[in-house]
């Protein structure tokens, strides 16, 4: 079983790029920020180093940070351009015990993030989620459709803070 | 058609769809099975029949006004769908809890677990051909539908268990009525397994199919029962304690493919009946052992957290229920995220269905105990 800032230090000496790993505290919890690009590498690395040996993907999150630039309508709805959208990756090693929080920031604009969907194969779904909800683009996942929402709904992703439900979806209304 | 005697019977593949109506997919599924005659080649899951937005919905209510719509999600196991998520937004509030509240939390968890295994158990036979066991199981859940009612009124959906708190004390005869029921128990799952679990065809049925390799499990995150099934020894009431688990003896039962191989779906099954004798164990310290105390003293008047991310993770009847919560400081949370343990064991069912027949694909999706409500959200 590792600390959190054993792992944080084993990480930091395997890729050592500054600008590409980080910590950073979100309330209680701390969290490892990790450039999207290199997402992919780092998962690979985590699962199969014997003495990280994260086996599990518990839980992966798509979130809008709702941290772009406001533009606010007549009807009080807003749109958001700008900004980054997050994704949350909980890990656990069931053989070692330790657990791990990663984080990662795409571009509104351009949300593309490298998929694990290969590495755990767990995150398959989880990932599709993301995609339907918040509209992340996860490259590389072996099939990434819509999997709550409708497979022809075309009216954006619901998740996003600046989501605008639309009037009717195939002749059905949809507010109620 | 030019030639009667030479024309062949087709082959194709034929492509199957089972639901979203169907008795035996356990709610709105809907599986789509590519099949070489009687034999899957290929099975897709296709969800969202039920889905109602629950984590947008989140977004815009306080934080006790969530309690209700979480009970909703396993509609099964509505207190423990509870107790995660107060155990999320207490970790953000951090307050202590007191005692008695932590003894009913347990005591009410490890009934509902023993209440959802009995509607797992009891489809289970069902979707395998056993009727009469349904009504056995059914039979005994009532009574602990029954001891929920004289908590707080409700049979299946409570809004029970307040962040701080629970809405309210123990009934005065509940003790008493839990150790009768305890006691009125154990018996009817010797009966069961005379019933069903040692039964030459249910065994026939169920032992060697679907065998879910402990590595490819993990791999999947599947957890609770269809992991323990598996072999492997994971349970969060040991791993990560919550509340006032670490008070009490328990084993953690796991498969050892005494029907056939470990991991199949008999091993799944039994799983669950020996995880009910042991929340007896559970049951029976806690009823003992729990103090006298108020039960509403750490309700907060206002639920107002710092600014940050808690994730809370309980042993579900079905595996690990994970809340995220991601605060801004406000009334509302930001983001709410469900880890649902029946999404993730049902997102590795299209790997072992894989050459199974049809009929086996009824057996596998009923071991892995599913509840639709949580994994649409």
């Amino acid at each position: 079983m590792k600390t959190f800032e054993e792992l944080f230090e084993i990480l930091k000496n395997k890729f050592n790029e500054e600008e590409d790993i980080s910590t950073h505290k979100e309330g209680n919890e701390d969290v490892i920020l990790i450039a999207a690009p290199k997402i992919n590498l780092v998962a690979t690395f985590l699962k199969n180093e014997p003495e990280l040996n994260f086996d599990s993907l518990i839980l992966l999150t798509g979130v809008d940070d709702e941290n772009g630039e406001k533009t606010t309508n007549e009807d009080g709805s807003f749109d958001l351009s700008g900004g980054t959208l997050s994704v949350y990756y909980h890990l656990e090693s069931t053989s070692l015990k330790h657990k791990l929080i990663l984080k990662t920031s795409v571009p509104r604009e351009n949300p593309v993030c490298p998929s694990v969907a290969l590495v755990w194969r767990g995150s398959d779904w989880h990932e599709r989620e993301a995609y339907d909800l918040i509209g992340i683009i996860f490259d590389g996942h072996p099939n990434l459709s819509r999997i709550l929402m409708p497979y022809d709904w075309e009216f954006g992703h619901p998740l996003r803070k600046d989501y605008k439900n639309p009037e009717f979806y195939n002749g059905m209304k949809v507010p109620y | 058609m030019t030639n009667i005697i030479e024309s062949k019977l087709k082959t194709d593949e034929m492509v199957l769809n089972m639901g979203p109506q169907h008795p035996s997919t356990h709610g709105v599924l809907r599986v789509e099975l590519k099949l070489d005659g009687e034999k899957i080649v290929k099975a897709d899951s296709h969800l969202g029949y039920l889905h109602r937005c629950f984590e947008k919905h989140c977004e815009a209510m306080t934080y006790p006004q969530i309690i209700p719509y979480v009970d909703r999600m396993d509609y099964l196991a509505a207190m423990s769908n509870e107790l995660g998520y107060v155990l999320a937004v207490e970790k953000l509030l951090k307050i202590e809890i007191p005692e008695r509240v932590e003894y009913i939390r347990v005591i009410m968890a490890e009934f509902q677990r023993i209440a959802s295994h009995l509607v797992a158990l009891g489809t289970f036979g069902l979707d395998t051909g056993a009727f009469t066991p349904f009504l056995y199981t059914f039979r005994d859940r009532e009574k602990i539908l029954t001891l929920f009612e004289l908590t707080c009124g409700a049979r299946l959906l409570y809004n029970y268990i307040w962040v701080g708190g629970v809405s309210h004390d123990l009934h005065p005869d509940f003790i008493r009525l839990a150790k009768e029921f305890i006691e009125y128990f154990r018996p009817k799952v010797v009966e069961l397994n005379e019933l069903l679990t040692y039964n030459k065809i249910f065994i026939e049925r169920t032992a060697n199919i679907g065998v879910l390799p402990p590595e490819l499990a993990i791999n999947y995150g599947v957890s609770g029962p269809s992991l323990r099934g598996s072999g492997v020894k994971w349970d969060i009431r040991r791993e990560d304690p919550y509340s006032i688990y670490d008070m009490f003896e328990f084993d953690i039962p796991v498969g050892e493919g005494l029907a056939g191989t470990t991991g199949d779906c008999w091993d799944r099954y039994y799983v669950r009946i020996l995880e009910m004798e042991q929340s007896l164990r559970i049951l029976e310290q806690a009823l003992d052992q729990i103090p006298e105390g108020d039960v509403s003293a750490a309700v907060p008047k206002r639920v107002k957290p710092i600014d940050g991310i808690s994730y809370a993770r309980v042993e579900n009847p079905k595996g690990e229920l994970g809340y995220f919560i991601i605060s801004k400081g406000g009334l509302q949370p930001f983001r709410v995220k469900v880890r649902p343990p029946s999404f993730v064991n049902l997102s590795v069912f299209s790997e072992i269905a894989k050459g199974h027949m049809v009929a086996d694909v009824v057996a596998i999706l009923g071991s892995l105990d599913i509840v639709l409500g949580e994994i649409d959200r």
